[in-house]
């Protein structure tokens, strides 16, 4: 609308009488109005469902009991590095007592506990109730629905993982530990959180594509997890029964935890713990191979269920 | 312009023929497609969508081609899905603020959109309670309003009756027919009970076993018969005159075509508004009580079981227009 058309209604002449007022208790029937905005299409969209998905993850916009087990699981997460490094702090410790991709290691039955009760609330919810249609029947593609998903799932892992690991770094740098020794392991430790929601978010969500039971989904991947670990291990310790000591890492392979903590290990020349460890150079690449492989074929597989519905 | 055409368009899954060479042109307005469980209703739906691909043949929604614009056509078109589609723990808003946002409208725009659509679909203070406590046809509204809120130029709606008492029934057809009245976007509704659709919609289609068995106007199918039901009363003082043979005589006299249907209802033909004003001329004569006058027409279903009939015979039909 240009101003001339405006002009007689809205802007009135400093010598106009002043005409009959609208009364103001009147309440119009406006009727349907038509929407003339911006309609911002597909990217948009995935992005709004990337938002809704990592807020989500951590039970934000939902009831508060959705929020505890996340929550709680964050806390747990970052509670010890606060008493890491109040304690490095008081005893005035020249390093922390902990690598930083160590502390995710040790802390892996927490990041496990996160994917499985998580996962399965990012796609089961759609799944069960059969919101899917609605999302289909709009601009969204089914490769957008995943593509949003797998990236509110990993940036939520990584922020569960990586969190902590800040807490410790921004705890060194208050009591003047060395900057680049704490910068450069920073790095190593948040390479590891990557690859640790990396593999997790795939395996995770995979399982949960399976299943509209929350429950179901919830079990098959701490299942999946702890039975792997319990696996690898027993298999690990077969073999340096027999004297493989280096090649007992190959079991490694079946367990993602074990897995993303050998190739972390391995990469940044960290002191080696347990027994994580890679079997030799060429056996490192396998594993650097593997998560590559993981995550890729999670998303495909994850693009594949949901080509059809 | 036509807001759907069909040509040849045919799927086959690898077991049933779901449609075959079905041949239709939409015009704006609202559009009943009917047909009997598995007739290929929602397969229809899911190609118009651009989500299946068709096996054969072409179709094109508000001139855009399903085969290779569907995201435009998405963005378009909205779409109320048959079976329950509703989280029940999120409310009616976040739940249809959600699904316009996937609509790509900017977060303020949705929300607008969202309390505008609800209110017109008829939710008022229950939009803020979780869906889990609505009733059905509270349900309904709320599958209703999602595929309304991005205001698109067609909605498709899949047995939007499914599950509803009488009541409700009624309350959803009119607000269907208020989506194009009111609103200015086409409909497509689907049903298998054909005298839903005889009230509702200006055009019918009906396909069974993925054919087309006859598509045209409303109108067209129950113009020509339609008739006035006139029932009187006898006259209190003097109860052995017959008042319906009077009444009968009163009106043959004038011309009408008069047909008693075996109890006290008597059909009149409709010749005009003139034939109204008779009728009550005449019964006020006789000094007669008037207990009803309503139109009455023939129901689709007469015009089609004969239709079915007569469509075997004559299988090469030319291609439909509505």
């Amino acid at each position: 609308m240009s101003d001339a058309d405006i002009r007689p209604a809205d802007i009135k002449p400093a010598d106009a009488k002043p005409t009959a007022t609208p009364r103001a208790d009147v309440i119009h029937d406006i009727g349907y109005r038509h929407y003339d905005g911006p309609r911002l299409g597909r990217s948009y969209a995935t992005r709004s469902l990337f938002v809704l998905g990592l807020r989500g993850s951590f039970g934000l916009g939902r009831s508060i009991k959705s929020k505890i087990l996340p929550m709680g699981m964050l806390a747990v997460m970052c509670v010890p590095a606060v008493i890491i490094v109040a304690v490095a702090v008081y005893t005035k410790m020249g390093q922390l007592p902990l690598e930083y991709p160590r502390y995710l290691s040790n802390l892996q039955f927490v990041i496990a506990v996160f994917i499985a009760s998580q996962a399965p609330v990012a796609l089961s919810r759609d799944l069960r109730f059969m919101t899917l249609p609605l999302y289909f029947s709009r601009p969204l593609t089914s490769r957008d629905y995943v593509r949003a998903k797998f990236a509110a799932m990993f940036s939520a892992m990584f922020i569960l993982t990586a969190l902590p690991m800040l807490i410790m770094w921004i705890g060194s740098m208050l009591a003047s530990m060395s900057f680049s020794y704490n910068l450069e392991h920073l790095g190593y430790g948040l390479v590891a959180a990557a690859c640790y929601a990396l593999v997790y978010s795939g395996i995770g969500l995979v399982i949960s594509s399976l299943t509209p039971r929350r429950g179901f989904g919830v079990a098959a991947i701490i299942g999946l997890l702890l039975i792997s670990e319990a696996v690898s291990g027993i298999v690990y310790g077969v073999l340096t029964v027999k004297g493989h000591h280096s090649g007992a890492h190959w079991a490694m392979l079946i367990n993602p935890g074990g897995l993303v903590d050998s190739t972390v290990t391995w990469m940044f020349n960290l002191r080696h713990q347990g027994f994580v460890g890679v079997p030799s150079t060429f056996g490192a690449y396998v594993f650097i191979a593997e998560i590559l492989v993981l995550a890729l074929a999670s998303y495909g597989l994850l693009v594949r269920r949901y080509r059809k519905i | 312009m036509s807001v759907i055409i069909t040509d040849n368009l045919t799927k086959r899954f690898p077991r049933v023929t779901a449609l075959d060479r079905l041949t239709v042109d939409v015009q704006p307005g609202v559009v009943g497609l009917v047909g009997a469980n598995g007739a290929g209703k929602s397969t229809l739906i899911k190609i118009l969508l651009g989500l299946a691909p068709a096996t054969e043949g072409s179709a094109r929604v508000l001139g855009l081609d399903v085969a290779t614009e569907g995201d435009a056509i998405r963005e378009r078109v909205g779409y109320m899905p048959e079976h329950d589609c509703l989280p029940p723990d999120v409310s009616a808003t976040e739940f249809v603020v959600h699904m316009a946002r996937m609509s790509g409208l900017p977060a303020a725009a949705a929300r607008e959109r969202t309390a505008d659509t609800l209110r017109h679909v008829g939710l008022y203070e229950e939009r803020y309670r979780p869906i889990g406590g609505y009733s059905t046809g509270m349900k309904q509204r709320v599958k209703l309003a999602q595929a309304l809120v991005h205001d698109p130029q067609l909605v498709l709606l899949d047995e939007p009756t499914n599950g509803l008492d009488p009541v409700g029934r009624d309350d959803m057809l009119a607000l269907i027919r208020r989506v194009h009245s009111d609103f200015g976007i086409s409909v497509l509704v689907t049903s298998h009970l054909l005298g839903e659709l005889e009230r509702t919609c200006d055009h019918v289609v009906v396909i069974d076993g993925g054919k087309l068995l006859r598509s045209s106007s409303t109108a067209e199918f129950t113009q020509a018969t339609q008739s006035l039901a006139v029932e009187v009363t006898d006259r209190q003082s003097d109860p052995s005159f017959d008042a319906d043979a009077a009444m009968r005589d009163r009106l043959t006299a004038a011309g009408l075509s008069v047909t008693a249907d075996g109890s006290r209802v008597l059909l009149v033909e409709i010749k005009g508004d003139e034939t109204y004003d008779l009728i009550r001329d005449a019964v006020a004569d006789l000094g007669l009580g008037l207990v009803r006058m309503e139109q009455r027409r023939h129901h689709i279903s007469e015009v089609f079981s004969y239709d079915a009939a007569s469509a075997a015979d004559a299988t090469e039909e030319a291609p439909a227009h509505v």
